[in-house]
């Protein structure tokens, strides 16, 4: 070094009060290392970033941001009915099948048909409005010489009115009487003859009823009752001891009213929500028709709260479907980086920069725990070896020689894998990580440290402590070590970087640190997501710049060590 | 010089038989699942033994029905005859497959290889040569670049700007969609087309050793005194670099490039796993998380008899070329 060449010229005490001792001498030349330097100052920020900044950050780790999106969803649907609609009468029972048949036998114009083993009679009381009535047999009857005898079917009762009804029926050879306010038809087949019970069972129309309250049940009667009402051309109607009002609006459609207020309308326009249970409300209704008379594509209606809410219109095949803007959350995945969140968020939605800052976190204290782990099992171990030599320095040395040719990359997938298969809890993952990475990785601090003590040890201030009858203890741990720990740094700083480096390499794997703990490597385990890579730079790209400037760091810094360590190198 | 190799052999054969205990133990804690869905699916075809009696029978050829020394044992007595099994996860022998993908690693490897020695050992030379000048800061810095970077990042960085946004090469692969149109010529360049982004992203993760390797060498030989002498004797200063130093420092690094060798076999892993070449680096990864313990069992005996045979040719190598080293 060129100023102690001057000092050598002239060793006046003045002069040398300035040599350095070799320590100083160590940093001296460590902090003339620019590039060392330049290590330091980003081994710093990142500290400070990892550890101090998840402190700084608004935000926590596994922080989700939700966020709003209006979306239009199907609301209602609209059509004008071109179906039957099918009523069954209170208790009743219409059954699907015998619908079909109905339809045959109106497009035929048959006055009764069969279905599922029952006669079917229907009677056309208006334009597309039938009412359905159904034949059941109730008894067979034999009659001879005038005599006539009634066999019940199933659980039927033929009562005496019944009896008297048929016989005066059959006198006068009808083929329908009445008994009970009931009508029965009677059918020949050979000399028994059938009495079928009839009985309205449903009506059938294309007219459409909209109720004006939720709750309002339209019973079988009212319908009916309405319906001949209107077909009539009434405009009112008693039904179940209640008046009601009718009155036809511009459009065709009929408007029931009771008490002055509206109770129900009927219509050719078929609304029916989407969602079962909701109910829509008539004003509702109207305005559905409205905008599809006007063929607006969108219309506005008060809903159930008197807001007014714009509804879109859309027409598919004369089917109608109607839209609203709902409001729903979602998690707000791959933002664009902006000031609420400077790097964006990612796939969860969570800030992007804060898991940087915790994952850096993790990723840095599983280096310097994995590097602890390292450094005692290699000075114990390299120590021992060295310093005992024979069959202990022997047997530990091929023990060093198995774990190194044990292939580390496929033993981390392998148990990474089991561990994946036992599902274990994430944070005891992180711990069993280091554990591993560090029973792998120690040979080599094993082998330099004990080549170290091996030289050491011949040398005379070993044979001197030998002499002054130093305890063995003392010896290895004061004199020994010490002169060691010079390239221990060295390999700690530069194994650091590997260790980072491995730790991010298996999570990107996804056998690392797993979610919800972030980790540089597993949020670079995004671009596996060709869509990710493709268009969402943010996710990935800081996290890898990140790994790779820390690692860079703790290499700039290893390597300007091992030359201020190394009294030879010279400049 | 026999003598000191048959030593070596012999450790390694005793090390071997450790590592590879090691590992099969490891590996018998891995779920056997596959073990039995493969029982299952045998059991499902017509006239088929039962699934228990299959499952008893499938455990018995890999020896899991045994306490792991003794599973073991069963493995190492068919290892030693050559046979590895047959793999579960490509249901064909593991050495057949072995034998279909190792070349594409090799292939992979070696161009790297080469790639690496043209890049890192004439940069090394000039940055001893030149210590301290913005040339040595330049080749140091992208040394360490190359050291620190991760070769997912960096492989993943290619892809995005080589194959997303240029369009220049697939993402993944080894032959193109078009493959099979293309004639003999045609396929083999295709296969090399798909290989570049591999290769880039091996050299570029793997040229900073070796380049710092041959500068620490060649400074050292340039302090060496017969550098001085050299130099004393007035020769030209590009004669002392490439005649006398650069000579010297090829000793050490021939012998770490031979002790490589038979890692060129191994396979790359997390490179080929990443652009899904089908050697034997993605190959085994794809078996190691699904659990193939036969194929599994070979890849990691392989890959410590590489490792193995690696440390002995450099040994052999020191001793050839430095004759104090050689043991009697």
């Amino acid at each position: 070094m060129s100023d102690n060449k001057n000092t050598a010229t002239a060793l006046d005490d003045e002069r040398r009060v300035k040599v350095l001792s070799p320590g100083q001498l160590v940093a001296k030349r460590f902090f003339r290392n620019r590039l060392a330097m330049v290590g330091l100052i980003i081994l710093i920020i990142m500290f400070l970033f990892s550890f101090i900044g998840g402190m700084v950050s608004p935000y926590g780790e596994s922080e989700v941001f939700r966020k709003t999106e209006a979306t239009w969803k199907d609301y209602a649907g609209a059509g004008y009915n071109s179906n039957f609609i099918f009523r069954p009468a209170d208790g009743q029972d219409f059954p699907a099948a015998a619908q079909q048949k109905f339809i045959l036998a109106v497009n035929k114009s048959q006055e009764s048909f069969e279905a599922g083993g029952v006669t079917y009679m229907l009677e056309n009381c208006g334009e597309d409005f039938y009412t359905v009535s159904a034949q059941t047999p109730i008894a067979t009857v034999l009659t001879l010489k005038g005599k006539s005898s009634f066999k019940e079917i199933g659980d039927a009762k033929v009562t005496d009115a019944i009896k008297k009804a048929y016989e005066e029926a059959s006198k006068k050879e009808e083929t329908t009487f009445e008994a009970d306010g009931a009508t029965y038809f009677i059918s020949k087949s050979g000399r028994e003859e059938t009495i079928s019970g009839g009985g309205e069972i449903a009506l059938a129309t294309k007219k459409v009823f909209n109720a004006a309250k939720e709750d309002a049940e339209n019973g079988y009667a009212f319908e009916k009752e309405a319906l001949l009402a209107s077909e009539a051309g009434e405009t009112s109607f008693t039904c179940e001891g209640a008046t009601y009002e009718m009155n036809t609006l511009e459009n065709g459609a009929v408007e029931i009213t009771k008490d002055g207020e509206v109770y129900a309308t009927i219509s050719d326009l078929l609304v029916s929500p989407q969602t079962t249970g909701s109910f829509l409300t008539l004003d509702f209704k109207e305005a559905v028709e409205q905008a599809i008379l006007a063929k607006a594509d969108t219309f506005t209606a008060v809903d159930e709260s008197g807001e007014e809410v714009t509804y879109q219109l859309q027409n598919k095949n004369q089917q109608y479907v109607i839209r609203v803007q709902k409001e729903t959350t979602v998690n707000d995945t791959y933002h664009k980086p902006s000031t609420a969140h400077w790097l964006g968020t990612d796939g969860n939605g969570m800030d992007m920069l804060t898991r940087l800052m915790y994952g850096g976190r993790i990723s840095l204290m599983i280096g310097f725990v994995v590097i602890i782990i390292e450094i005692v099992l290699g000075i114990v171990i390299g120590g021992c070896s060295g310093y005992f030599g024979g069959w202990v320095d022997t047997l530990l040395m091929r023990v060093v020689d198995v774990v190194i040719c044990i292939p580390a990359m496929p033993l981390y997938i392998i148990i990474g894998s089991i561990m994946d298969y036992y599902k274990i809890d994430p944070r005891l993952r992180i711990y069993a990580l280091c554990v591993i990475l560090g029973l792998v990785g120690w040979p080599g601090i094993a082998r330099m440290v004990r080549g170290q003590i091996l030289s050491l040890r011949e040398q005379e201030f070993m044979i001197a402590t030998e002499a002054t009858g130093v305890r063995v203890s003392r010896r290895i741990f004061r004199h020994l070590i010490p002169n060691v720990i010079p390239q221990l740094i060295v390999i700690a700083t530069m194994g650091l970087g590997d260790v980072i480096l491995m730790e991010a390499t298996l999570s990107f794997l996804g056998l690392g640190v797993k979610f919800p703990y972030a980790s540089w490597g597993n949020i670079v385990n995004a671009v596996n997501d060709v869509y990710v890579l493709t268009n969402f730079w943010f996710v990935w790209i800081p996290a890898g710049f990140l790994i790779l400037i820390t690692v860079l760091g703790f290499n700039f810094v290893g390597d300007g060590l091992r030359d201020a360590f190394d009294p030879k190198m010279k400049r | 010089m026999k003598k000191f190799v048959i030593r070596r052999v012999l450790l390694g054969v005793v090390i071997l038989f450790f590592v590879s205990l090691i590992i099969y133990s490891i590996e018998r804690s891995l779920p056997t699942s596959y073990v039995k869905g493969k029982a299952m699916a045998m059991s499902q075809k017509q006239g088929a033994k039962p699934y228990e009696e299959l499952l008893a029978d499938l455990n018995a050829s890999y020896g899991l029905d045994k306490p792991v020394l003794q599973g073991y044992f069963v493995w190492l007595g068919d290892a030693i005859h050559g046979d590895f099994g047959e793999s579960w996860v490509w249901t064909q022998p593991v050495t057949e497959k072995f034998a279909n993908v190792i070349w594409y690693s090799f292939a992979l490897s070696a161009v790297a290889f080469v790639l690496e020695i043209l890049i890192a050992i004439p940069l090394g030379i000039i940055s001893a040569t030149k210590q301290y000048s913005k040339a040595d800061y330049a080749v140091t810095v992208f040394a360490l670049i190359g050291i620190s970077l991760p070769t997912f990042f960096f492989a993943t960085i290619l892809k995005w700007i080589f194959s997303i946004n240029l369009g220049w090469f697939d993402l993944y692969g080894i032959v193109g969609r078009m493959h099979e149109t293309y004639g003999s010529v045609g396929k083999v360049l295709d296969m090399a087309k798909h290989m570049v982004l591999p290769i880039v992203t091996l050299t570029i993760v793997s040229v900073g050793s070796l380049m710092r390797y041959t500068r620490t060498n060649m400074l050292e030989v340039l302090n060496a005194d017969y550098i001085r002498t050299a130099r004393a004797k007035g020769l030209p200063e590009k004669k002392v670099i490439y005649h006398h130093a650069f000579r010297n420092t090829l000793i050490p690094i021939i012998t770490i490039l031979g002790s490589s060798l038979p890692g060129l076999f191994g396979g790359a892993m997390i490179t080929e796993t990443l652009f899904q070449i089908p050697g034997i680096g993605y190959t085994s990864y794809q078996c190691l998380v699904q659990g193939d313990i036969p194929f599994t069992m070979f890849y990691m005996t392989f890959l410590a008899v590489l490792t193995l045979l690696g440390n002995l040719l450099a040994d052999i190598l020191y001793a050839v070329a430095d004759p104090r080293v050689r043991i009697n």
